[in-house]
């Protein structure tokens, strides 16, 4: 965080990311993964993020998650810098990630092993109200009895599911989905939106999704950002107005259909750049 | 079933045909025994001698046990402090390295001259034969750890505590276990050299007496029992490897006592 203007004043938004700039490698072969960017979402929006690969939409996932830091500017979460934080965070990979050497149960329930106020009462609570809290968590997304099994026991859809599940269970302020659905088949990944949505509109979090597949960005998110690479931008950021609960079939409204085929051609115009620029 | 049954019946058979054909071949050529004694004789030897050979065998026992105890703290922590460190490996490294390149047996003289000849350079020196392969081991295992698996902790705030408690030291296990494996039969052979060169009880002192003596069936004796215990520690280890790290076996036993 260097070379910055005038630090800004924190706003009441859950994600403020300010003039952020993320750049790799020494003076010779530098890469930009991010150029200057400014992305502010507001409690409860689902936001998500668009545009072909490289367009450094994993680097604002990492920022905000606080894995990477920024190279100039200022990531604000919750009104506070990043890493100086207790906001509760919730994220979900591409790949499950679940620990293999633990069960279910005990993989969901490791958010409330390490995250305040849930870890100063684990250990009285871990058998209790935290197991009950797992379970309950479990059986909303269709894997009620299966907190004994381990992941290798479990299909692909079946661990993501766990996984969405560890991502919700310390009901964090802001969830972070770096393509959870992306690994899976069609029919698994309508069904893992449908409960994501229906946990949003329960909980209503801030979300901020990464994602490859438009239909689900238009299905899922109130907001859409689409990037582009090198440097990595945002070039659109668009609303989607459709009511909720949405239902798949959506998807195949006239609107709905429109509004992937703008963000497609968006994207589309973005990679030809992007080819233009190598 | 039947198949590891068979499988079974078939390796313990061929194990006692190897002591089978050592038996006939001594028998066939008048093998003397003080060139190579037969199986039987070493056991006949074992019987009638056993209240001579028990003591040694426990001074053995004890004394590598508490320097494979002390080489398993000692090559945990060095491994975590390489393993999560870029600057002690880089420092350690090489000098693990080149530690483990000097006979032991030259290391024992030294021993002797600090701490006199007995049951404390046997420890040393069991303790410095498996330090190597812990040390290495848990370092890697730490290094192997899925970075995805610390970015769950990481998003979640944790301490680098936290993660290395909950990721990085569960991941190490099938790491250090395989490598218990190979220290626990290596801190005999510790031992062992030290008895020999610098004691007056164990089982290198037995066999280096015995051999001064020309009681080449005694020698065999002493190497059936440094044998028995090998295999008996490292059974014991691999019973607790697979209850322990069964998750990276992901044998179907597991899943039932899991």
């Amino acid at each position: 965080m260097n070379a910055s203007p005038a630090k800004p004043a924190p706003s009441g938004n859950v994600i403020d990311l300010e003039k952020v700039r993320v750049t790799f490698g020494g003076d010779k072969n530098q890469v930009t993964a991010l150029a200057e960017t400014s992305l502010r979402i507001a409690h409860g929006e689902f936001v998500a993020l668009v545009g072909p690969s490289g367009c450094g939409k994993s680097t604002i996932l990492k920022l905000v998650a606080g894995t990477l830091t920024a190279s100039q500017g200022y990531v604000f979460v919750a009104g506070r810098e990043i890493g100086a934080d207790h906001v509760r965070i919730g994220m979900a990979f591409q790949n499950p990630t679940l620990l293999p050497w633990l069960n279910i149960r005990d993989n969901v329930m490791l958010p409330l092993k390490i995250v305040p106020p849930f870890k100063q009462a684990f250990a009285e609570k871990r058998k209790s109200e935290y197991r009950d809290r797992v379970e309950a968590s479990l059986a909303r997304v269709g894997l009620a009895g299966f907190g004994e099994k381990f992941p290798w026991q479990l299909s692909g859809g079946m661990q993501q599911r766990a996984s969405l599940c560890r991502a919700l269970i310390h009901d964090p302020t802001l969830l972070l989905l770096d393509e959870p659905f992306g690994a899976l088949d069609q029919f698994t990944r309508e069904e893992l939106w449908e409960i994501m949505q229906n946990l949003w509109i329960e909980k209503q979090p801030t979300v901020l999704l990464v994602t490859h597949d438009l239909k689900e960005a238009a299905y899922l998110a109130s907001r859409i950002c689409v990037m582009q690479a090198r440097p990595g931008r945002i070039v659109d950021d668009s609303v989607v107005p459709f009511d909720r609960p949405r239902t798949i079939d959506v998807s195949f409204a006239p609107e709905f259909v429109s509004l992937t085929q703008r963000l497609r051609e968006r994207i589309v115009a973005a990679r030809a750049v992007q080819e233009a620029a190598s | 079933m039947s198949e590891t049954l068979r499988r079974r019946i078939l390796s313990t058979t061929c194990i006692i045909g190897f002591f089978v054909a050592w038996e006939l071949l001594c028998l066939l050529f008048h093998v003397s025994e003080i060139v190579l004694p037969r199986p039987s004789q070493i056991l006949a030897t074992l019987w009638t001698r056993f209240p001579a050979i028990w003591p040694h065998a426990l001074q053995t026992l004890y004394t590598t046990l508490v320097g494979f105890g002390l080489g398993i703290v000692i090559g945990i922590l060095l491994g975590m402090l390489i393993g999560s460190s870029r600057l002690a490996y880089d420092v350690a490294y090489p000098m693990l390295v080149g530690f483990s390149s000097i006979p032991k047996v030259a290391v024992v003289p030294i021993f002797v001259l600090w701490f006199g000849a007995g049951t404390v350079p046997a420890v040393l020196t069991a303790m410095i034969m498996c330090i190597f392969p812990i040390v290495v081991n848990v370092a890697t295992g730490l290094a192997a750890t899925e970075p995805e698996l610390q970015d769950v902790m990481k998003t979640l705030r944790a301490t680098k505590m936290e993660i290395l408690w909950n990721v990085g030291l569960p991941r190490t296990m099938p790491y250090f276990f395989a490598s218990l494996k190979v220290a626990a039969t290596l801190a005999f052979v510790g031992t062992v050299i030290s008895e020999t060169v610098a004691s007056n009880r164990g089982i290198g002192n037995l066999m280096m007496i015995a051999s001064s003596s020309f009681d080449v069936p005694l020698v065999f004796a002493g190497l059936f029992i440094l044998a028995a215990l090998g295999v008996a520690l490292y059974v014991i280890f691999s019973l607790i490897e697979s209850r322990v790290t069964g998750w990276a076996v992901r044998s179907n036993n597991f899943a039932a006592g899991g």
